[in-house]
């Protein structure tokens, strides 16, 4: 009788020990995310005015803003998704729906997860090998392209994950009816699957609107504004970068303002994204 | 008679029950196999022209296979495959030259549970038209409330045609596939345990509209509920472990069933 009591206040003992540990990583890690949150925001808030979306970045010293950055980074985050979106969606759909079970599918679903976790200054300096080094210019298009390599992983596997979902007796009905697979799957699938679709396509978003690696080697930088993707493109992440190592005051407020910006897009962009998820489980 | 195997005997007295002349879909010698396993043993069966014959018996019998090759749907699953033959007005479905969506076109299917397509009202029922006709819109609008109303569902959803399928209840979701699947003017309609998921009185409805389905349409529904095949089939076919064990008029084989099979499994005693 005595070992087993003892036996049974050792394992509340373990309990206690292991639960007061859990909630202890908790908060450093929580800690580490607000003191981030914290300084983006004590500092970046000081940095924020209208001329940050309406001036060019300035030479040190005089009067400027982000507008050109802005700009750039929307233009070349929204030509990446448009291409990662059409790649992604027909890959993922290719192999929730028709290659189930092949080698082959296997192959490709394993090449996605590997490039899901490749290091984004690998496909910075990929895409500069092939669209900046032979064209001998960066730019816009090119940090597009790295962009949208970034993107496609994750939409491919949103993809896939979300048309599996999708119950085999919905497929079955729009058959019953004589219609054609590609086109229940076109109707009817990504029709129920779209809530799903548009979360993955907003993480996609989300991954790639900060990175900075690989718009260094293919978008570069451009002081001007311009809206011309053949050259070298402003974007908030190279100029977060340049201005945040560098000796003037102003030009690390604007890092500071822009850092600010991308954290905040990115926080509205997932919270967008989880409400549509909690509607798709809903409905 | 076959005095040794009184079940054979009377099994080939049932099915002399259908005239030729009423046959719609006549079943031979089908055999079916998932992979390796057999889930159809030499399975014989006629569905007669514009009456309702119910498939019962336990789970795992067979009765949703033998719907679900009437319309070739195990075609969607690579290692799933059928022998034999199925004739739908003569000519036999399981041939390699079957232009499957014309036959599905012709064999339409409703399921256990309601599977509406995420879209309007609307356009659930003309999804299948669509594919087939090109209808005006003044036809259409007429093609829909036609299918909505012979699936007893027009005066419940006439102010809601524009909105989602999805947003109806349970059994008018169900009452929908059904229109969606009449809209297409099938010849067969298989219903596969179509109340399974509906409460009391949306079964009913759904009941009510298949007998008056049966006047246009050659009707198989495959059912647990026993009072259900009794009340809306004419022909009941009873499988048990892949074979159909006894067919007849409904009334006689739930009355007088011919084997003892089939009467342990209408009184109850297992299943």
């Amino acid at each position: 009788m005595t070992t087993s009591v003892g036996k049974i206040a050792r394992r509340r003992a373990t309990d206690i020990v292991f639960k007061v540990f859990c909630v202890a990583v908790t908060v450093v890690a929580l800690a580490a995310l607000a003191a981030i949150l914290w300084s983006l925001l004590s500092q970046g808030l000081g940095g924020l005015n209208l001329d940050v979306f309406t001036r060019s970045t300035p030479a040190p010293g005089s009067r400027g803003g982000l507008a050109n950055a802005i700009v750039g980074s929307i233009l070349m985050c929204l030509l990446a998704m448009v291409l990662a979106l059409v790649v992604g969606i027909l890959a993922g759909t290719w192999l929730a729906e028709y290659a189930k079970g092949s080698a082959y599918g296997a192959v490709v679903r394993f090449l996605n997860d590997v490039l899901l976790s490749a290091p984004s200054i690998l496909v910075g300096l990929f895409v500069y090998e092939i669209l900046v080094a032979p064209f001998h210019g960066f730019s816009g298009l090119a940090g597009a392209v790295a962009l949208a390599l970034l993107a496609v992983p994750v939409i491919v596997r949103t993809t896939e994950d979300v048309l599996a979902l999708q119950a085999a007796t919905l497929r079955e009905a729009g058959m019953a009816l004589g219609a054609p697979y590609s086109f229940v799957v076109r109707q009817i699938i990504w029709r129920a699957a779209r809530g799903g679709l548009l979360t993955g396509a907003l993480l996609a978003f989300a991954r790639i609107s900060g990175e900075t690696a690989p718009l260094l080697f293919t978008a570069l930088n451009n002081q001007f504004f311009s809206l011309n993707l053949t050259h070298p493109t402003a974007n908030l992440p190279v100029v977060i970068f340049n201005f945040a190592l560098s000796a003037y005051d102003d030009w690390r407020r604007l890092a500071w303002a822009g850092a600010l910006l991308i954290a905040a897009t990115v926080l509205a962009v997932t919270i967008v994204a989880r409400i549509v998820a909690r509607e798709q489980r809903r409905s | 008679m076959n005095t040794l195997n009184p079940a054979v005997a009377e099994f080939e007295t049932s099915i002399a029950d259908v005239d030729r002349a009423d046959v719609r879909v006549d079943v031979r010698n089908l055999n079916f196999f998932y992979g390796k396993s057999q889930a159809l043993k030499n399975v014989s069966i006629p569905f007669a022209k514009n009456k309702a014959t119910a498939l019962i018996g336990p789970s795992g019998c067979g009765k949703s296979t033998l719907l679900r090759t009437l319309n070739r749907m195990y075609a969607l699953y690579p290692g799933q495959r059928a022998e034999g033959e199925i004739l739908l007005d003569g000519e036999n479905i399981l041939g390699s030259g079957v232009d499957l969506a014309r036959l599905r076109a012709r064999v339409g299917m409703v399921f256990q549970k309601p599977t509406p397509f995420p879209m309007t009202v609307y356009d659930n029922v003309a999804f299948g038209v669509r594919l087939y006709e090109n209808l005006s819109k003044a036809e259409m609008d007429a093609r829909v409330e036609e299918a909505l109303t012979r699936a007893a569902l027009w005066d419940e959803v006439k102010d809601k045609l524009k909105g989602p399928g999805l947003g109806l209840s349970g059994g008018q979701q169900q009452r929908l596939c059904v229109a969606r699947g009449v809209a297409v003017r099938p010849e067969v309609l298989l219903l596969d345990e179509p109340t399974s998921a509906l409460d009391p009185i949306s079964s009913a409805r759904l009941e009510e509209t298949v007998m008056q389905l049966k006047a246009d349409h050659t009707i198989v529904i495959v059912t647990h509920n026993l009072g259900q095949a009794a009340r809306v089939s004419d022909y009941t076919g009873f499988m048990y472990l892949g074979e159909l064990v006894e067919f007849g008029q409904t009334d006689s084989l739930f009355t007088r069933p011919a084997t003892q099979k089939t009467s342990d499994y209408i009184t109850g005693r297992f299943g």
